[in-house]
């Protein structure tokens, strides 16, 4: 195992979204803005890898019975850690997101990465894997978030700064409203399965 | 403040802030059990307890036990470990009574503790500053506003598999289609009706 490849490994194949289909609650809805995708995986981030370091150092402790709660606990610390934090210095990132943030406790990606990768390997690939996730994570609200900002504003605005104009402004206000987040991220999934199976048709 | 009649927070919980359509809570399961009805109907109800369930007891803590000792920044871990206690508590009797029920669910029924959508409600509650009686029919309302968009979506599902699809759209993005359709009719339409 070379730390790169596992850092590579949690954007492409280990995808949260796309390859392990883990965390869609807060992937559509949140994705309003692109703002607000940084925000939540960003607060994503912070509790993944901590828990992530915490459990992999926990994990020789642990007893395998009750693993799942003492999860659970470690992790609710972090989140409870993020929210207050958030709520202090971001209240503006706090109000948009709402009960997004404190429901980062019973995020899959998190617990599913706790069982299924922190549970078993040594603080440091723990570290690289939660670094890996967590990218692949931000990437794919970003993008879910600027296709949906878009096409329903028509233009994308990241901390007052405005990144990026459409010529002609569309204003499909769907796009913001709940189901275009259903269809977007519908028609990113097809696009993704769609370019898996060319690969396999090629590589046998 | 305002008290809100308890029938507009029913029809909240129900239709207007629906959980999986409106407020993307609990999708999880959504996209997991709905491959046909029976099993969606069986989770839905596990759910709507759950969530009566602990709508009621979380509030009892909160405000006996929490704010009178100044304890609200704990309020995260104990109402995971109250939705964790009544699960398990489901699972148990779930198993010990519907035992087809039990294996047909599988995996997603310890999964319910880690269901946005009963913290949500919870969490929900507690934001909205809701007193006993508009909290336990907040959690009901969504419970049940849940088994409607489950059964709907499940029953969607069963009849569309043998439409013929490309099959880099089949499973998933196809649910989510689905799904963006019943989310349209349930924005354009609820959000029509005064109540």
């Amino acid at each position: 195992m070379d730390p790169l490849s596992e850092y590579i490994r949690g954007i492409t194949r280990d995808n949260p979204i796309f390859g392990l289909v883990l965390g869609l609650c807060p992937t559509l809805a949140v994705t309003t803005s692109v703002e607000n995708a940084i925000g939540m995986s960003a607060g994503t981030a912070f509790v993944l890898i901590c828990s992530n370091i915490f459990i992999s150092a926990l994990r020789k402790q642990i007893p395998s019975a009750v693993r799942l709660p003492i999860f659970i606990i470690i992790i609710a610390t972090f989140v409870s850690i993020v929210k207050m934090i958030m709520q202090a210095y971001f209240p503006p990132m706090y109000a948009a997101l709402g009960v997004f943030i404190p429901l980062i406790v019973v995020n899959c990606i998190i617990i599913g990465r706790a069982e299924a990768y922190a549970n078993k390997n040594n603080v440091f690939y723990s570290f690289i894997d939660a670094l890996g996730i967590s990218t692949g994570f931000l990437l794919v609200l970003m993008l879910i978030g600027g296709i949906r900002e878009l096409l329903g504003t028509g233009q994308i605005v990241t901390f007052d700064y405005i990144l990026f104009t459409l010529p002609i402004n569309p204003s499909v206000t769907t796009m913001i409203l709940p189901p275009g987040a259903f269809l977007t991220i519908g028609a990113l999934m097809a696009i993704v399965n769609y370019q898996r199976a060319k690969k396999r048709a090629k590589g046998g | 403040m305002v008290e809100k009649a308890l029938f507009a927070i029913f029809m909240d919980g129900l239709f207007i802030k629906n959980f999986l359509l409106i407020q993307f809570l609990g999708l999880c399961s959504f996209v997991g059990v709905t491959k046909d009805v029976k099993s969606a109907a069986g989770m839905s109800g596990a759910v709507v307890f759950v969530m009566a369930m602990a709508s009621t007891v979380s509030y009892l803590i909160y405000t006996y036990i929490l704010v009178p000792t100044k304890m609200e920044f704990l309020d995260l871990i104990s109402f995971i470990v109250v939705i964790a206690a009544l699960v398990q508590l489901v699972e148990f009797v779930v198993r010990k009574n519907i035992p087809s029920l039990y294996r047909s669910l599988g995996i997603y029924l310890p999964l319910i503790t880690t269901n946005c959508a009963v913290l949500g409600a919870v969490l929900l509650n507690v934001n909205s500053d809701y007193n006993f009686i508009q909290s336990v029919v907040f959690g009901t309302s969504a419970g049940l506003g849940y088994t409607i968009v489950m059964l709907l979506m499940a029953a969607i599902r069963e009849r569309s598999t043998f439409v013929n699809v490309p099959s880099s759209i089949k499973g998933l993005p196809q649910a989510f289609f689905i799904a963006m359709m019943l989310s349209m009719a349930f924005v354009n339409y609820f959000w029509v009706i005064p109540i």
